[in-house]
């Protein structure tokens, strides 16, 4: 077996497991809802400032789902012992990262992929836009490529659900920064020219913690 | 290692005591008063050392975290945790002094200028480091998991710095520090005080690194004992 197909056999064990109960998907999914309707309550959303505050909404929607999910990627590994099984696989500990990673990527993207037109129709913003699909593949990836790192982190600690936020959501901050400055850009129907440097702030952040994560997982992992 | 030696020790807390002094009167005495914010410029002097104090801890931090992955001794993971928790303490005397200080320039205690924001990420960063050593109770993961974060965190902070940069110059920037033209006498004292607050750190360092050698001790004595 290829690197590749080493971890894609990773990822499609993850997504058969959730697809058996699309336990995790469904909160997810109602999750992100109930934050959308909370911050309609919160802000009193009306047409005038809808996209001042959209992009913002938008991320941190994104950003608690995808917590929901990363917290329950090591949960179910650990609790019924597979960790160990994955680690006596005989593939290096860097395709069980990317695995797990691309697991999480495609979870959140699943989710993000329902609640995007919910989320124009709901707020009447047109949210459909190739860039727009890029800097949520981008800001996705960045989130989950630490998230999964400091996911295999919180779930050998106590208070595991609880550690989980606290540790990440500090490192995140610069890629959440460019994703909703970006988006912001794209809903004010700014040139790709003009928002091109948040984009390349996204893709230096993706590449830096994905080749931090990928070194140090090893340890993370190590019993 | 740096812990055990004693003259050293005793040594770095003399000579830190002295230091601290000699700058309090530079800065109180020997420091020209500040023409348009008068006495208050004072507390500049300590706000830019604890800050200098605070960031050198954390790049210690990740030294020795780097350092600990490759060779796995428990001394490098103690300078690493003694180091942190210096520089917890000096990042928030600097998030004091400074909102004290913006209080009397700007008429604000707090403005999310680019650099106060990425200060307070860094103390959360921290800060949730030593949470995360509180959480685990066996010894080796947790100073392996504590490396790992000590290294991620440090790395996201340049790239915080500069995403939160970004952020704020499509605003007018208003306070901009870069204005200062620093004098003989004035540079001559900050220069002294970061000097002397570089030294505070190092005594501090020994001092925790030993504190935390002799709780092993303890540790393994209480172990014998109960055997």
């Amino acid at each position: 077996m290829s690197f590749l197909q080493k971890v894609l056999a990773i990822v499609q064990k993850d997504v058969a497991v959730e697809l058996r109960t699309k336990e995790m998907l469904s909160s997810m999914f109602v999750f992100a809802l109930l934050v959308i309707v909370i911050f309609n309550f919160a802000f009193e959303l009306r047409i005038e400032n809808v996209r001042q505050v959209a992009p913002g909404v938008l991320w941190v929607t994104f950003t608690f789902a995808g917590m929901l999910g990363l917290n329950r990627s090591f949960v179910l590994e650990k609790d019924k012992g597979c960790l160990e099984g994955l680690l006596l696989c005989p593939v290096d500990r860097s395709a069980i990262y990317f695995g797990k990673m691309l697991g999480n990527v495609i979870f959140m993207t699943m989710v993000e992929a329902i609640i995007l037109p919910i989320f124009s129709v709901l707020f009447n913003v047109s949210l459909f836009h190739p860039v727009l699909l890029l800097i949520v593949v981008l800001g996705t990836l960045g989130f989950a490529g630490v998230g999964t790192l400091f996911s295999a982190m919180a779930v050998h600690t106590r208070a595991r659900e609880v550690m989980l936020p606290v540790l990440l959501f500090p490192v995140v901050v610069p890629a959440m920064i460019a994703a909703v400055k970006a988006t912001g850009g794209i809903l004010d129907g700014q040139l790709f020219s003009e928002i091109a440097h948040w984009v390349r702030l996204l893709v230096a952040f993706d590449v830096i913690f994905l080749a931090i994560s990928f070194m140090t997982f090893d340890y993370v992992v190590e019993e | 290692m740096i812990g055990k030696n004693h003259r050293l020790s005793d040594f770095l807390t003399w000579a830190s005591a002295i230091a601290i002094m000699v700058a309090l009167y530079l800065v109180f005495v020997y420091a020209p008063t500040e023409r348009t914010m008068g006495d208050v410029q004072r507390i500049f002097y300590f706000h830019v050392s604890t800050a200098w104090v605070g960031f050198f801890a954390f790049f210690v931090t990740l030294i020795a975290s780097v350092a600990y992955l490759w060779k796995g001794t428990r001394q490098w993971d103690i300078v690493a945790l003694s180091s942190v928790e210096i520089g917890v303490t000096f990042i928030t005397m600097t998030i004091v002094t400074g909102s004290i200080w913006a209080k009397v320039a700007w008429n604000v205690w707090w403005t999310w200028d680019p650099r106060l924001t990425t200060s307070t990420i860094l103390w959360l960063i921290y800060v949730s480091y030593l949470m995360l050593r509180n959480a685990i109770d066996e010894e080796a993961r947790r100073a392996r998991f504590a490396a790992v974060h000590g290294i991620v965190g440090f790395v996201s902070v340049p790239i915080t710095l500069m995403a939160i940069r970004w952020w704020r110059t499509i605003h007018p920037v208003i306070f901009e520090s870069e204005g200062f033209n620093l004098t003989g006498p004035m540079l001559t004292t900050l220069l002294f005080c970061i000097g002397a607050f570089t030294l505070l750190y190092f005594t501090l360092l020994v001092h925790r690194v030993r504190l935390e050698q002799l709780a092993d001790e303890v540790e393994q004595l209480k172990h014998r004992m109960s055997r």
